[in-house]
């Protein structure tokens, strides 16, 4: 972390991103999989609408669907918008314009972008058709987008009847996912972090229940009300409980068994958590005194070590546990 | 049915930025003002429930640092909600209305500050067929937009105008983001953002904590001098593809109305969750608001938009009219979701002065 140049708060980048993995449905499969084969599907409700793109129930009457059919490419815009700065993961990375299409034969719209040189050239009620990606998978950015077909007349008649079935059907999609964040920490955590890196390790005392939390989130759990003033702790402390690990984390570079423990530091209203070396590990124990052990450009403890002083006595901790 | 009433409302200051408190940090001041009004702690209420989004914080189970706030231990009954703390509101008071409390606290926080908002809102959506294409929420609203200006239902003048009326009423509201405006004319100057949008047509981004206390019968009375009696709340839900509804109308919004008795009598004061200019022209049909009724004398969502807080700091604004003996018969609504997805409608009404 680093901190902000306006103020002393705490930020930094933070990444979530995930692959969600989602498995398809008949319907939802018969859909994904047509597109991979330039194949448009519907579903027809019970009262005869044709739903592009189709659901596995209808969204008036909850009637289970399954009876497929098969729409042009072509379709009529039933609403637009024109998006002048594209963001990462939009379907084209020059400006073009969200529309929602109705494609020939279907009753509903489907969502999708417009290649077009510009908003003078969307209307609603234009002729698009679509365009197909070069390369395709079974998911919807098979649709590459739609661009302009204003010689293209509306297809007329009923849209045919369709199986479903393809050969090597799509069974799932593996959505990929990518938020970018800016995370800050707060005033309490911020003062906490500051003070680690200067190797103290600093709490807050509830000013209603006069309990010392380490670390701090600004405010007491058990009263409700802020924090605020700043107790320093440690750097001594008691091991109150503990785990032997015998599981070796990925990327983590640790020999197994370790030990991971609870520490209350002295002064703190609530124990902490950290690995203890320098002692084997089958001579930990609940009392053992130790401190903490820093490297040489830690922001905060690498491990706790014991500090040879005599076990702390049971009474002495044993409301921390 | 038992009598539930809206006794005591508080929220932050709505900023574009809160990085130098964390969720818990901007909340406890709005939890101490909204308690100390009834004169109640942590401890004398019956149930508690909040609304948030760990999409907006970017961490799992966010909500749990919040409850930090609220004094947890010793154990208390508790519930949250992913979403905006009015559908919170709405769980809390059919707890009350079950006999299970006599008191609620409700709250909730949003922090749009950490992510780019708009990408973020991509998350809610269907994962199949909208989610992979990111659509973000301005043009999503903008898709909403054009259809009813396509429906001749208004022009982009207007919209300005609805915004204008906002901004410049949010200048008597001290927790807004953004007060006053340019002449309507003037606003139309300024480049669209997703047309037909453009910035002044789309709420502000920004953090901000709401939290509303209610009461039951003579609970209600003995905390509040003039509590704002919830006389109907329901909520509805659309399709979730946006190619299968009508989005020039708001269907949800007029059932939730109905069923909460909106048009049981006037209202006078409405307090409406329209985060877009184009989605109040919406709203306003849909509930039937005619000339005479205050709409959104708070400046509403385009004056602040906290995530996950707007829609609740609708019922707090409303309920906080009644209080003041201005309003006798208020409206509160929430929404969320893309293009007015679902709707939760609310009726207050005071005792005759």
């Amino acid at each position: 972390m680093t901190p902000a140049s306006s103020s002393e708060a705490l930020r930094a980048p933070l990444v979530v991103e995930f692959p969600f993995t989602r498995s398809l449905g008949p319907v939802q499969s018969a859909f994904l999989t047509g597109l991979r084969e330039r194949t448009v599907l519907g579903v027809r409700t019970t009262d005869g609408r044709v739903l592009v793109p189709p659901v596995e129930y209808d969204p008036v009457t909850a009637d289970e669907l399954r009876d497929l059919v098969q729409v042009a490419p072509t379709g009529t815009v039933t609403t637009w918008a024109w998006n002048p700065s594209p963001s990462r993961g939009q379907p084209l990375a020059t400006p073009f314009a969200w529309v929602l299409v109705r494609l020939d034969g279907a009753g509903t719209a489907l969502l999708h972008a417009l290649d077009a040189p510009g908003p003078r050239a969307v209307h609603t009620g234009m002729r698009v058709r679509i365009r197909w990606a070069s390369a395709r998978t079974g998911a919807i950015t098979d649709i590459a987008c739609f661009e302009p077909d204003p010689d293209q007349p509306a297809a007329t008649g009923e849209p045919a009847p369709h199986s479903g079935e393809f050969t090597d059907p799509v069974r799932g999609i593996v959505a990929p996912a990518r938020l970018d964040y800016t995370y800050a920490p707060g005033r309490a955590q911020t003062r906490f972090l500051a003070a680690l890196a200067g190797r103290r390790t600093v709490g807050e005392r509830c000013p209603s229940c006069r309990k010392v939390y380490v670390p701090p989130r600004g405010a007491c759990p058990t009263c409700g009300v802020a924090t605020a003033e700043q107790v320093e702790v440690g750097p001594h402390g008691t091991v109150t409980t503990f785990c032997i690990v015998n599981i070796k984390a990925k990327n983590l570079d640790i020999e197994v068994p370790y030990v991971y423990a609870h520490i209350a530091l002295d002064g703190a209203g609530l124990a902490l958590h950290g690995r203890i070396a320098g002692i084997p590990y089958d001579q930990v124990r609940m009392g053992l005194r130790v401190a903490p052990v820093w490297t040489e450009d830690g922001r905060y403890p690498d491990h706790y070590r014991p500090t040879g002083e005599p076990d702390a006595d049971y009474d002495t901790y044993k409301e921390l546990l | 049915m038992r009598e539930v009433a809206i006794v005591a409302f508080a929220q932050s200051d709505h900023r574009p930025d809160t990085a130098d408190v964390s969720e818990v940090e901007l909340l406890l001041p709005v939890l101490r003002r909204v308690l100390d009004d009834v004169g109640l702690t942590t401890g004398g209420i019956g149930f508690t429930c909040s609304g948030s989004s760990d999409y907006l914080a970017g961490r799992a189970f966010s909500f749990t640092m919040a409850l930090d706030g609220v004094g947890a231990w010793p154990p208390i009954s508790e519930s949250h909600v992913e979403m905006d703390g009015a559908w919170a509101l709405y769980e809390a008071w059919t707890k009350l209305l079950t006999e299970e409390a006599d008191t609620a606290l409700v709250y909730s926080c949003g922090k749009s500050s950490p992510g780019n908002l708009r990408e973020v809102l991509t998350r809610q959506l269907d994962p199949y067929y909208l989610a992979p294409l990111w659509p973000d929420s301005v043009s999503l609203a903008a898709l909403q937009a054009q259809a009813l200006i396509d429906a001749g239902e208004t022009d982009e003048h207007a919209l300005a105008g609805v915004a204008a009326r906002a901004r410049t009423a949010a200048e008597d509201n001290p927790h807004a983001q953004l007060a006053g405006s340019a002449e309507p004319a003037r606003l139309l100057d300024a480049p669209y953002l997703v047309r037909p949008l453009r910035r002044h047509d789309c709420p502000p981004i920004g953090d901000g904590a709401a939290a509303v206390v209610l009461a039951a019968g003579d609970t209600a009375r003995r905390l509040c001098r003039r509590p704002a009696w919830i006389r109907g709340l329901d909520h509805r839900v659309e399709p979730h593809a946006l190619g299968v509804r009508d989005l020039t109308r708001s269907p949800s919004t007029r059932l939730a109305a109905e069923r909460a008795g909106a048009f049981d009598s006037p209202v006078d004061t409405a307090e409406l969750h329209a985060p877009f200019t184009s989605q109040e022209v919406i709203l306003r049909r849909a509930l039937r608001l005619g000339e005479d009724v205050r709409v959104s004398p708070s400046g509403g969502a385009q004056a602040a938009n906290p995530m996950m807080a707007a829609g609740l700091i609708r019922l707090g604004e409303a309920a906080a009219a009644i209080h003041r003996g201005g309003s006798d018969r208020a409206l509160a609504h929430a929404t969320s979701g893309p293009c007015l997805q679902q709707n939760l409608v609310a009726v207050l009404e005071g005792d005759p002065q």
